[in-house]
């Protein structure tokens, strides 16, 4: 399984050019953002470190497959995590398959679920520093998202509006949804209201570190399987939330990017808020259309890991009810259920639907080209 | 639509305990001075999911002049037993028992209750089949509930709320899943919450619509439990029926779990074959409230499964999930409604299916016997 690649046939993906919805950077060690972070902060790390909800500090409470959660063969021989370095994410990835243009998520030390909420606004304008000179100056390839910790709203919106005003690689926000309150409450609103003032999408990604709420209703799994699946069953409850609370009334330029979250159960999503919505109307009288019209419209969704049915011709009702022009391609470069962009669309459909999902769909969604 | 034919095997609907005075001649003697004395005898025990006043609690034409929706043996009868043409029904008690802090009280809460419906429905309407409320706060506790009630071939379930302290996978509740395979019972999972967590990973909603809505996803989530954990290779015997899950979302849970099986079976080796193979084996699932729009869509979600034999009829009664006689989705053979209404349940149900072979042997014999 961790078998290197290494020299490999130009591939049918690099004729396209593709656009990658999720690619991780990541710091060397925490130094790489020193020279970004005032020394209150730097002696901050050193003498205290982060502070999450969680019990085990330095790694995830559900240890992941595989090489803790990494293509093996994505660790850079002169050490660091993978991630780390531009040189091996250019030979491995961007290069080998011809990616055209890589959408960064970084996850880690940016701040979005540090309880000090001062310590995670640096930790977050850090890490924007960062992506611009360490990343997107080297290779323009790659695109910039702007962290912020959702949980200090405030800072938020001045750190979005500083970014988009400083830099046009940042195409997108970056919030946890992991949050402490479900991501529709008005707690949240400033960041809307900034990333649409902006013209940038807002990009959710499942988040490691938990935020002191278990990732279910029905409380915590037992094992990473479990944890794997609230990647999309958790994000359907901040959907739930974006359109209950009527944010999209209220901002109706937001743009949701739902990455690494699955996509095939929305139209499931669409039918039962619609049903309900039905019968209870009255509760939510901002909203003026079935909410399934809300999902149709705002948000956009990212292969990885891919959806595969059974009988992989299936997966063409999901796209026929959620719409071609929805689904983005991504790798999730360099973590361990990477998808090879040469393969992991195993099923038939027309060079026009493939180079939507592969390219068009982000290019128009991210204002590319 | 309307049902075809009669003969029909609801497998979900509620009566309802129309207040603490009614279990009061079941419980002992502590129990009725000690909530009399602290006035608990006056409290509703209404489950939050589903307060009478939500829309979705019952439906108007169902709702009693007074009292508590479903409380009423005759109502029951007029509008859901006798209008359907049912044969057979299951009857789920969602009792705020379950949602106490203290297990005794619960325990001895859950009792009352089944001794209750065995004795003033299940005594007075012979289509009527119930589940068993255990106490899910103390193990021990609805282990005891279920022997006491096992040899009361009346209950055919066991009953548990799908949102509660823990994922219902965990090995935690595997005393509960031991008993019920040792009795022929199977495992009925419920919509509804204790609220012990927030409905979200994000913590808290809203909205009442929100709640709804998401109780699909903790359906979800309890079944990656039950697959994840391994109780169907633990008690190979188990047949666990969600009720008011739907189901459009199942082909999802079928693709994902394969797909992320093959990345973490190291994690849990115990799942020895792709987890959409052990799911069309061991879970069921009630049709209403429905969540697919139309006949097309239902007839694709159908396929998606790879299953005739998932879905088994319910009413809800008297939750309002369909108005007048349509409690059947459009669009459907008559070959899959005879699977939905009548083989299906009948296939799930060990009780009921040896009561319906006990019913074609006495018919049977009838016809044999000279005029």
């Amino acid at each position: 399984m961790n078998k290197p690649v290494t020299e490999q046939q130009v591939k049918t993906a690099q004729k396209l050019g593709f656009v990658d919805c999720d690619i991780h950077p990541v710091q060397r060690s925490p130094k790489d953002l020193y020279a970004y972070l005032e020394q209150r902060w730097r002696e901050h790390i050193e003498n205290f470190g982060g502070h999450l909800c969680q019990g085990l500090a330095g790694q995830l409470p559900f240890p992941r497959m595989m090489a803790s959660g990494m293509r093996a063969d994505a660790y850079p021989s002169n050490g660091g995590p993978p991630g780390c370095d531009l040189e091996l994410m250019q030979r491995q990835h961007l290069d080998l398959n011809g990616c055209a243009t890589g959408m960064m998520i970084c996850l880690s030390r940016g701040g979005m679920e540090e309880r000090n909420l001062e310590f995670g606004a640096a930790l977050a304008h850090a890490v924007n520093d960062w992506q611009i000179h360490d990343w997107v100056e080297k290779d323009r390839r790659l695109k910039a998202g702007v962290v912020v910790p959702q949980e200090y709203p405030e800072f938020a919106a001045r750190e979005i509006d500083a970014r988009a005003a400083e830099n046009a690689a940042f195409r997108q926000v970056i919030i946890s949804p992991r949050s402490i309150e479900p991501l529709g409450r008005r707690k949240y609103w400033p960041i809307y209201e900034a990333a649409a003032r902006n013209n940038l999408v807002l990009g959710l990604h499942p988040a490691g570190n938990p935020n002191g709420h278990p990732s279910s209703g029905t409380g915590w799994g037992t094992y990473y399987m479990q944890e794997h699946y609230t990647f999309g069953t958790s994000m359907i409850g901040n959907v739930v939330s974006l359109i209950s609370e009527g944010v999209f009334e209220r901002f109706p330029g937001l743009k949701v990017a739902m990455i690494e979250s699955g996509f095939s159960w929305a139209p499931s999503l669409g039918w039962r808020m619609d049903k309900q919505w039905q019968r209870m109307r009255k509760e939510t009288p901002h909203l003026k259309r079935p909410p399934s019209e809300y999902l149709r419209e705002h948000f956009w969704f990212c292969t990885q890991p891919m959806e595969e049915p059974e009988n992989p011709a299936d997966i063409h009702d999901v796209l026929d009810w959620i719409g071609w022009d929805r689904l983005m391609f991504s790798s999730d470069y360099p973590h361990w259920d990477y998808d090879d962009p040469d393969v992991a669309l195993n099923f038939k459909m027309t060079e026009e639907q493939r180079s939507a999902i592969m390219r068009d769909n982000a290019t128009a969604l991210y204002r590319l080209s | 639509m309307k049902i075809p034919f009669a003969g029909a095997i609801d497998c979900d609907l509620h009566p309802a305990v129309p207040d603490v005075a009614a279990l009061m001649p079941y419980l002992d003697p502590f129990w009725r001075e000690h909530l009399a004395e602290r006035y608990i005898d006056q409290s509703p025990f209404t489950l939050a999911s589903y307060a009478p006043q939500l829309p979705h609690a019952v439906r108007h034409d169902w709702r009693p002049q007074k009292g508590v929706p479903g409380a009423d043996l005759d109502a029951l009868r007029r509008h859901a037993l006798d209008a359907f043409g049912t044969r057979l029904a299951i009857a789920n008690v969602l009792h705020g028992a379950v949602a106490l802090f203290n297990a005794d009280m619960a325990a001895a809460l859950c009792t009352a209750v089944n001794k209750w419906l065995a004795r003033e429905w299940l005594d007075r309407e012979p289509r009527l089949r119930a589940s068993i409320l255990v106490p899910p706060q103390d193990v021990d506790l609805a282990v005891a509930e279920i022997e006491r009630c096992a040899s009361d071939r009346r209950f055919v379930q066991v009953l548990l709320l799908v949102m509660g302290d823990r994922p219902l996978g965990h090995r935690t509740y595997w005393p509960i899943y031991r008993a019920a395979e040792k009795h022929g019972l199977t495992i009925g999972v419920h919509a509804g919450s204790t609220f012990r967590h927030a409905p979200t990973g994000s913590g808290w909603p809203s909205y009442h619509l929100e709640d709804s809505v998401l109780q699909a996803t903790a359906f979800e989530d309890t079944l990656v439990s039950f697959l994840a954990e391994g109780v169907f290779q633990k008690f190979p015997g188990t047949k666990l029926v969600l009720m008011e899950s739907g189901f459009s979302w199942l082909p999802t849970l079928l693709w994902r779990t394969n797909r992320s099986w093959r990345g973490v079976r190291t994690e849990v080796p115990w799942i020895d074959r792709p987890p959409a193979d052990i799911v069309r084996d061991h879970v069921r699932f009630t049709l209403q409230p429905l969540d697919v729009p139309d006949a097309d869509v239902l007839n694709r979600i159908m396929d998606h499964v790879r299953s005739d034999e998932l879905i088994l009829f319910s009413t809800d009664y008297p939750h309002w999930q369909f108005d007048g006689d349509d409690v059947l989705p459009e669009g459907l053979s008559d070959a899959m409604l005879r699977k939905i209404l009548i083989d299906n349940p009948l296939a799930t149900y060990p009780r009921l299916g040896a009561a319906a072979v006990a019913d074609r042997t006495r018919a049977a014999m009838r016809e044999e016997l000279p005029p």
